[in-house]
């Protein structure tokens, strides 16, 4: 299959890893990954903070540029058939957020009445790592081996806005050599929530530090996560902690341990 | 009031102090957040509920179902509330009971006071009322209303009574004492609780005894009650309230009069709707399959004069005065917002506060309002209006401005919810609506964007063009420097509210995009 | 004169849905796609062990018996209590009592006459005997509706001790099932269990103000 990746700017700019290990996995299972290079990000923040109208053109510009890359070829487009991203509250955001901003910014005379439309047009042809795999390619043995003793924490917005429900862990007890230990208290929010870490850092500390003591009871190396900015604050805080738990996005693990070689 | 948020024309809740709180939620937060005890105690009660909610919610296999019908009777109310409102005051007017409006809390508070002065004489006037616990009286802060006109209110219900003793203000919406454990609720029963047996121990069934031995002369004495209401049904006149103790029952039945305060979203259009809601509040608030009590009456009640289900008209069974308060107080400025209303569908069963991480965290004194939690953080702005940055705001900001952003849209609240209320969607959109009008706001002359606001515009602007995203990112790399050992340490204002409990990492050598173009450049 | 505060909420209400001077719509359909029956008659025994497994969650006492030895059940139960003065409602059929060894006072009622019992009488009889309307199995729920069975809703408020008499046909399976056959007019109270809180540490306790004790004698056949 012909599949665009939406490597997520965070994970573009900060955590490259989860993204190339996209791309590694995909094309070890036979399928071409193609990279629109006119992507930014999907809006979430400004959406998230209250910054609809700003979000407006970026929201825009992501339709644009994933409308042109699922286009078929013909047409002037990549000519893709699904568009991945290694990230469930990115892809939460582009399925419930951007139809959602458009009508509003319609209603408000600052968006062409067709956005949200096309915005659901790509939408529906979005898929978080875990749902791509599991529903759209039909796979959860990737093949991969990674001989760790792993926990895993299902992101918010990919358990309660995607429903990727235990696709996730299907796909990990798949991998070979995995020693996979449940969290306590998996389904609670790790504190991040975007700018409420920053606006909210007591409350959004306080989170943390919970999250943080349930992975050490699992006494994991490896904490993983299919969300780059639910790690990233999982980790900031292992890491002020000087707790040698380390955090990996999924992707890296289904690639397989060693996958960097393919780099 | 002129630049509140909302439909202009449709004003806001009355200013009681019952909604707005002294601090913005951050601050309060923060203080909250330094109890331990008090952290332990909500840490341990929300688990408790969680999980008998989770048990009882899981013994039906059609809870999805309830919950799709009870979003659709909610909705369905809010088309028709001006029909319905109209046939519910009929049919108690026809059943012998008295309706009254009140388009705010001080004209709520004035009907309900001159009701009970009312029920008593020049020589034997009414000095106190019995209370069964109420939302509704509590946003409206009726107790305090009758005590400047000195009338004592007597809250019955075992966790506002330790709320009351002890001087407190409730910290959730059915469990007001959730924020005390039992060695402090002991406590506060020997300090304040006359003829109390001075060897009470911190067991809950003996501090239960002592709550009934404390309250049973005045029940039995009491000559008005002041009720609210869960659900009253238009179609027949019928008012129902929900409870465990018995406390409700004391106050619903023995009394002379009996007055109930209900927000005017508290219909349902008809007695079948009520196979939904018995089924969905009791296993959503205590965790039960059913609570212990259920009181329904109509008007002036009457028993049946037949046989069981006999229609004729029997002996007075329980106040023969009755007085139904329906409430506005900011619930129209509420439905005026399409993407708001929903809050309005909202039956107080509270599991929205037990499932959220940020009120078990925080607790509900943190929220300033008599609504706390999830559903007090979409439902208060909207009630009481939100200042954005007005030149009436007040100085540090609006508490009830802050409270759309108390929450780290996780999700909890909306699957916990039995009428499918969409908190996050809703917290979103208030936040919208706080900034925009924030913005027309700074538009004025001389004032400055907001700093935040600034940086979202630059962020936004980078953000619709990869070649300007690919730029920054650059700038982004030479914050490597900072980093030691891959991550780092302290970052300046705003971000140092992230570094003072987290490390940050270091940003990578090689962006994503930057590696896609030396390995894969020629492909796309 | 200003405004009423009726017609000023009823007027903000139209406001606010954009629907001032319209008529109102028709009733929007809501979805019952759930179950609005256990799919049992009354008095299946199915149901009858259901609402006995409930009722003893709620930590109520239940006894069991054939029609014809209601008499002796609720005899020997109120002779373990130790009760000697019970509060019955007018219509109490007289084989429940027959058999006891008590002092019975009746609350009188309308249109049959006789005296209401005080609150004081009320508060210091032993118990109160009476019937329900209806009861639900799934949820050990049990409605008493002001009935000259049940009597009016002080004479099982006050007392300390409640015993009441279900009969088989009475038990239905779900609450859907229980509300048509209820008037709504009517005063109902829905008991559930004895009396009980769970506001200290939201661990539940049994016994505040209604009656602490909750016996149900459950007439099979």
């Amino acid at each position: 299959m012909r599949i665009a990746l939406f490597a997520t700017c965070l994970a573009d700019a900060m955590f490259p890893r989860a993204a190339q290990a996209t791309v590694v996995l995909l094309e070890r299972l036979g399928h071409e990954v193609v990279f629109p290079s006119g992507q930014t990000c999907c809006g979430q923040m400004h959406v998230n903070t209250g910054y609809q109208r700003e979000a407006l053109p970026v929201v825009e510009h992501h339709v644009d540029v994933f409308e042109a890359a699922l286009r078929p070829r013909a047409e002037g487009g990549d000519g893709v058939e699904a568009v991945v991203a290694p990230s469930g509250s990115c892809v939460g955001s582009v399925r419930h957020q951007h139809a959602l901003v458009a009508r509003r910014m319609a209603e408000q005379g600052r968006a062409d009445a067709g956005l949200a439309d096309r915005a659901e047009a790509v939408a529906a042809r979005t898929y978080e790592l875990s749902e791509l795999l599991v529903d759209v390619l039909g796979v959860t043995d990737v093949g991969a081996r990674y001989p760790h003793r792993v926990t895993y924490h299902p992101t918010c917005h990919s358990l309660r806005m995607l429903r990727v429900d235990d696709k996730p862990l299907r796909l990990l007890r798949a991998v070979h050599g995995l020693d996979l230990v449940e969290l306590p208290d998996a389904e609670q929010c790790c504190g991040f929530g975007g700018t409420f870490s920053v606006k909210n850092a007591d409350t959004s500390t306080a989170m943390l530090a919970d999250k943080i003591r349930a992975v050490q009871t699992t006494r994991s190396e490896v904490v993983t996560a299919g969300d780059s900015s639910c790690l990233m604050h999982i980790g900031g805080g292992l890491s002020r902690l000087r707790v040698g738990t380390k955090t990996v996005h999924l992707a890296e693990i289904l690639a397989g341990e060693g996958w960097e070689a393919a780099l | 009031m002129t630049t509140f948020l909302g439909m202009p024309g449709l004003p806001v809740a009355t200013e009681r102090g019952t909604l707005r709180g002294a601090d913005t939620f951050p601050v309060a937060a923060r203080k909250a957040l330094a109890d331990t005890q008090l952290r332990k105690n909500l840490g341990h009660a929300t688990s408790t509920i969680r999980a008998k909610r989770a048990r009882v919610v899981g013994e039906l296999d059609d809870w999805e179902e309830l919950r799709a019908a009870g979003a659709a009777i909610k909705a369905d109310v809010m088309a028709r509330l001006p029909e319905l409102l109209v046939q519910l005051e009929e049919n108690v007017t026809a059943r012998g009971g008295h309706v009254h409006w009140a388009r705010d809390a001080d004209e709520a508070n004035r009907i309900v006071l001159d009701l009970v002065r009312a029920a008593g004489t020049p020589d034997d006037p009414v000095t106190s009322v019995v209370k069964v616990k109420s939302m509704a009286t509590q946003e409206i802060g009726l107790n305090e209303a009758l005590a400047e006109a000195g009338i004592a209110a007597v809250e019955t219900d075992l966790a506002e009574l330790i709320v009351q003793l002890s001087d407190d203000t409730p910290s959730h919406i059915l469990v007001p004492a959730i924020h005390r454990n039992r060695a402090e609720i002991r406590q506060i029963f020997l300090d304040h609780m006359p003829d109390v047996d001075p060897g009470l121990t911190d067991e809950p069934r003996v501090l239960a005894m002592a709550a009934r031995a404390y309250l049973r002369r005045t029940f039995l004495a009491a000559r008005v009650a002041v009720s609210g209401a869960n659900f009253a049904i238009a179609e027949t006149g019928t008012l129902a309230v929900v409870e465990s103790e018995g406390n409700g029952r004391m106050c619903l039945t023995l009394p002379q009069t009996l007055v109930t305060v209900m927000g005017i979203e508290k219909l349902l259009p008809t007695w079948r709707d009520l196979e939904v809601f018995l089924q969905l509040l009791p296993r959503s608030s205590t965790g039960e399959r059913m609570n212990p009590y259920t009181s329904m009456w109509t008007g002036a009640p009457k028993t049946s004069g037949g046989t069981s289900g006999g229609t004729a008209d029997g002996a007075p069974d329980g106040p023969q005065e009755f007085h139904l308060v329906l409430l506005d107080n900011g619930r129209t400025a509420t439905l005026a917002d399409e993407a708001g209303r929903q809050a309005l569908h909202c039956i107080r069963c509270s599991a929205c506060l037990n499932v959220c991480p940020v009120y078990e965290r925080t607790g509900g004194h943190a929220y300033g309002s008599v609504y706390p939690g999830p559903i007090g953080a979409v439902l208060t702005p909207q009630l009481a209006g939100m200042h954005g940055h007005g030149a009436d705001a007040p100085a540090g900001g609006d508490p009830v401005d802050t409270l759309p952003y108390a929450s780290s849209l996780c999700g909890a609240c909306f699957d916990a919810c039995p009428v499918r209320i969409d908190i996050p969607s809703m917290l979103v959109h208030l936040r919208a609506k706080h900034v925009e009008t924030a913005q027309a706001q700074r538009r004025v002359p001389g004032l400055p964007a907001s700093a935040e606001n600034a940086a979202m515009s630059a962020a936004a602007w980078v953000m619709r063009d990869a070649g300007r995203f690919s730029l920054a990112e650059k700038g982004l790399q030479l914050g490597r420097v900072l980093a030691r050992d891959g991550r780092i340490r302290s970052l300046p204002p705003p971000l140092s509210a992230w570094t003072t409990s987290r490390d940050a990492p270091a940003p990578p050598p090689e962006t994503f995009r930057q590696w896609w173009a030396r390995t894969r450049g020629d492909r796309s | 004169m200003t405004t009423s505060a009726r017609d000023e909420v009823l007027d903000r209400i139209r406001t606010a849905l954009g629907r001032s001077g319209a008529a109102a719509p028709e009733p929007s359909p809501v979805p019952r796609e759930y179950r609005t029956s256990l799919g049992r008659a009354p008095g299946d025994p199915v149901l009858l062990d259901l609402l006995v497994d409930r009722l003893v969650d709620y930590k109520a006492e239940v006894h069991r018996c054939p029609p014809g030895a209601v008499g002796a059940t609720v005899a020997a139960a109120l002779a373990a209590h130790g009760a000697r003065r019970i509060a019955a409602p007018a219509g109490l059929p007289a084989a429940w009592l027959a058999g006891a060894d008590v002092e019975t006072v009746t609350d009188g009622a309308a249109p049959d006459g006789g005296e209401a019992l005080s609150v004081a009488t009320l508060d210091a009889v032993d118990g109160v005997l009476t019937g329900c309307a209806v009861a639900v199995a799934q949820t050990g729920t049990i409605v008493l509706d002001s009935s000259p069975v049940c009597g009016r809703r002080a004479l099982t408020l006050v007392p300390d001790y409640h015993l009441i008499v279900v009969e088989a046909a009475q038990v239905v399976g779900s609450v859907p099932e229980a509300l048509p056959r209820l008037d709504a007019v009517r005063p109902l109270t829905w008991v559930s269990g004895p009396s009980a809180t769970s506001d200290i540490e939201l661990d539940r306790v049994e016994g505040v103000h209604g009656p602490r004790t909750l016996v149900v004698v459950l007439v099979e056949g």
